[in-house]
C-alpha cells in the first residue's frame, strides 16, 4: 500500500463570480521515499491540490467536493481537526515559497524551531535546543549554535530557507511537502536549495512532493512526475520517460519554454493564449485550444477526454487534438 | 554547503553566542534616536513617580513636609502663594496644591493606566480572535462592535452611576468598555493581513492549535499598533476621567483626581487662579507628553511611515 493515495480529489471555491473549480479530480500515489514533482503554470491547481489534503484550504471560499486521499491507510480529507493536527507538522512536513515571510518575525529562529518538537514530541526545552542546533548544521549554517538566538530578518533568504527546511524536517516526517522552495531564490542559491532538500531526503529517506512551475527543476529531481492543467493532471509518467517521450502538447509546450533548451538569438518559445477560466465548467479539452492542430470536429467540445494508462506507468488525458503517438 | 549532510556531528559548544535583536529592541533603539520622544518619556516617567511614590512621603520623616495630607485643612493658612511651606500655595481651606495635585495624579493615571490595561486586553484578545476566526464568527463579533460603538458614552456612564452610585470601579467599566472598541478594530485588520502571509500557514502546516497560532504567533506581531494606541490611550481615557469628574460623575470629593481639581480650580478662577493652573499644567504636560511618545512610538516601530 502507497503511503500516500488520492482518489479523484475535488476542491471547489464557491466565490461570488461563480464555482471555480481549482483541483477537479486528481488521483495518484506516493510511495515510501518516493520523489514526486507536480508541474503546471501559475493557477492550475497544483498547491490547492496538496494544501486540501492537509486542510489548510480556506472555507469557505474553498469546499472539498469529493475524493479520497489515504495517508498511511488514514482517511485525511475530512479529518476532524485536532488528527489532521498531529498528521501535519509531525508526518507531514511543508516548506513555502517565499523565505522571506514563512518565518514569524517577532521569535527567534531557536524557538520556532523548537516549537514542533515540542508540541509533537513533548520534548524538553534543552533537549529540543539541542535537537534544533543539530539539524541547523545539517542544513548548512555554519555557527549554528551561536546564530540559533537570532531573528529571521538577520538571515538572508537562503538560510530562511534553509531554516525552513530545518523546521519541516526536525520531526522527521514521512512526507515533505515543498511549494515552489525555490521560486523566491537566487538562482545560486536555488541549486543549493534543491541540493540540500535531496541530501536531507536521501539521509531521512522522507518522501517528497516537489510542486512547481519549472520543469527544468523537476527533471533531475523527481521519480516521477505529473502534469497538471486546469484542474487536472494531463499527462503522468517516470520523469526520464516524460522527458524523453511527452504524449501530451502541453507537455511539449512547456518543454519548448525552458529557455536552456532553445536556440540562442531566437525568440524564446511561449504557449500561445492564456490558461482557461475556471470559474465556468470547462466541457471539452482544456488545452485543445491552445494547440496549433486544433481541429473542433476531432476534438468534442462536450466531453473531456479520458486519463488513460497508454504505456506502463504512462498516463494521458487523451484528447486527440492533444496527443499524437 | 550542499554535503551539508557530513557536517553531522560537529561539536556543540556554543563560543560566543549572538543574541538577536528583536524587532521590538529595534524600535526601542530608534526611539531613544527620537529626543523630543525620549524628553517625553522621562518626563512622564517623572510626573508618573511623583505621582505613585509621592503618598509615600508621609512615612519618611524629611519628606513628610513636602506632601503633607492632602485633605488637612488650615483655615489660618487659606490661599497662600507659593512659599517655603506650601510649594505652590494652598487652597480656599488651606489645603496643600501641590499634595493635592500629587495624589489627584495618583488617581487619575490610575485610572489612564488600568482602564487602558483592561480595555487593551479585552480589545486585543476579541480583535485577534474576530480576525483569525474570519467568516459568520467574525461578522457577528464585529456588529457587537458595532453596537456598541454607536451608543452613547455619555448617557451610558449617567444611567450606570444612577443605578449603581458614584464608585471608582464603574468608572474603569464605563471607560473601558468605550475604549476596547477601538483597539479590537485596530487589531483586527493587522491579524486579517497578517493572516495572509505564509508564516501562518507554515504555522497551520506545523500542526499548531488555533489558540496557540492567535496568541503565540499573531498577537506578538501586532505589538507594534498595540504600543502605539496604548501610548494614545492613556491620555484619552484620562481626558475622559477629567471629564465625568468635572461633570460630578467621576472622582467624589474629598478624594480627588486631576479632574475634580480642574473643576474646583475653574469655580474659583478669579479669587484663585492657582487652583486652576497648577492641576492643568500637570494634567497637560501629560497629555502632551504621552501624544508626543504615541507618534514617536509610531515612527519607531513603523520607519516606513515617518515623514523625513
Amino acid at each position: 500500500m502507497a503511503l500516500l493515495e488520492v482518489e479523484n480529489l475535488r476542491t471547489y471555491f464557491h466565490t461570488r463570480d461563480g464555482i471555480v473549480r481549482a483541483v477537479d479530480g486528481v488521483s495518484f500515489s506516493l510511495d515510501n521515499g518516493e520523489t514526486i514533482g507536480v508541474v503546471g503554470e501559475s493557477g492550475s491547481g497544483k498547491s490547492v491540490t496538496f494544501y486540501s489534503m492537509l486542510g489548510l484550504i480556506p472555507m469557505p471560499p474553498g469546499r472539498i467536493e469529493g475524493g479520497s486521499a489515504k495517508f498511511d491507510g488514514q482517511e485525511i480529507l475530512h479529518a476532524p481537526g485536532p488528527v489532521l493536527q498531529k498528521i501535519r507538522g509531525k508526518r507531514i512536513g511543508m516548506i513555502f515559497q517565499d523565505p522571506m515571510t514563512s518565518l514569524n518575525p517577532y521569535l527567534k529562529i531557536s524557538s520556532q524551531l523548537i516549537e514542533p518538537l515540542q508540541i509533537h514530541e513533548n520534548m524538553g526545552k534543552t533537549e529540543a535546543l539541542k535537537r534544533a542546533i543539530a539539524e541547523l548544521e545539517r542544513v548548512g549554517i555554519a555557527d549554528a549554535a551561536k546564530r540559533v538566538h537570532s531573528y529571521p530578518h538577520e538571515f538572508s533568504g537562503g538560510m530562511r530557507q534553509r531554516v525552513m527546511i530545518a523546521m519541516a524536517l526536525i520531526t522527521r516526517p514521512e512526507i515533505l511537502i515543498a511549494d515552489e522552495p525555490t521560486t523566491a531564490l537566487d538562482v545560486t542559491v536555488q541549486k543549493q536549495v534543491m541540493d540540500l532538500i535531496r541530501a536531507r531526503q536521501k539521509e531521512l529517506g522522507t518522501a517528497v512532493v516537489l510542486i512547481t512551475h519549472d520543469l527544468a527543476v523537476v527533471s533531475g529531481f523527481c521519480d516521477r512526475v505529473h502534469v497538471m492543467y486546469a484542474g487536472r493532471f494531463v499527462e503522468s509518467a517516470s520523469s526520464k520517460e516524460l522527458f524523453t517521450k511527452p504524449l501530451h502538447a502541453y507537455t511539449k509546450a512547456l518543454q519548448a519554454s525552458i529557455p536552456a533548451m532553445q536556440k540562442k538569438g531566437e525568440p524564446l518559445f511561449t504557449i500561445p493564449g492564456a490558461p482557461p477560466d475556471l470559474s465556468t465548467e470547462i466541457r471539452g479539452c482544456a488545452f485543445a485550444p491552445r494547440t496549433e492542430n486544433h481541429d473542433p470536429a476531432k476534438c468534442p467540445p462536450d466531453r473531456r477526454p479520458e486519463y488513460k494508462e497508454i504505456a506502463p506507468g504512462h498516463w494521458v488525458q487523451d484528447c486527440p487534438c492533444c496527443v499524437q503517438l | 554547503m550542499s554535503d551539508a549532510a557530513s557536517i553531522d556531528s560537529m561539536p556543540v559548544v556554543p563560543e560566543k553566542v549572538e543574541k538577536g535583536t528583536s524587532l521590538t529592541r529595534d524600535a526601542w533603539l530608534r526611539l531613544q534616536k527620537n529626543k523630543l520622544a525620549m524628553i517625553c518619556l522621562w518626563v512622564f516617567a517623572a510626573i508618573a513617580a511623583l505621582c505613585f511614590i509621592g503618598p509615600y512621603f508621609k512615612y519618611i520623616p524629611g519628606l513628610r513636609e513636602v506632601l503633607p495630607d492632602p485633605n488637612a485643612t488650615h483655615l489660618s493658612e487659606r490661599s497662600q502663594l507659593p512659599n517655603a511651606t506650601y510649594l505652590l500655595g494652598s487652597d480656599h481651606l488651606g489645603r496643600d496644591i501641590f499634595s493635592r495635585v500629587v495624589h489627584g495624579g495618583r488617581v487619575s493615571l490610575m485610572v489612564g493606566l488600568l482602564a487602558t490595561l483592561v480595555s487593551i486586553t479585552i480589545g486585543v484578545v476579541y480583535g485577534a480572535i474576530s480576525g483569525y476566526a474570519s467568516g459568520r464568527t467574525d461578522a457577528v463579533m464585529m456588529r457587537i462592535v458595532d453596537i456598541l460603538y454607536s451608543m452613547p458614552f455619555m448617557i451610558m456612564v449617567i444611567i450606570l452611576t444612577t443605578m449603581f452610585g458614584n464608585q471608582l470601579w464603574l468608572l474603569f467599566v464605563a471607560i473601558g468598555a468605550v475604549e476596547w472598541v477601538t483597539m479590537a478594530r485596530i487589531v483586527r485588520g493587522q491579524i486579517m493581513s497578517l493572516k495572509k502571509q505564509e508564516f501562518v500557514e507554515a504555522a497551520v502546516s506545523l500542526g499548531y492549535s488555533d489558540a496557540r497560532i492567535i496568541f503565540r504567533h499573531l498577537i506578538p506581531n501586532t505589538i507594534g499598533p498595540v504600543i502605539v494606541y496604548t501610548t494614545l490611550t492613556v491620555p484619552s481615557v484620562m481626558l475622559l476621567e477629567a471629564v465625568l469628574s468635572y461633570l460630578g460623575l467621576g472622582v467624589q470629593p474629598p478624594d480627588s483626581s486631576w479632574g475634580t481639581l480642574i473643576k474646583e480650580g475653574a469655580d474659583r478662577m478669579q479669587s484663585d487662579p492657582a487652583l486652576l493652573v497648577f492641576p492643568a499644567i500637570f494634567f497637560s504636560a501629560t497629555l502632551f507628553c504621552l501624544n508626543f511618545l504615541g507618534d514617536g512610538l509610531r515612527d519607531a516601530f513603523d520607519p516606513k511611515s515617518s515623514k523625513d
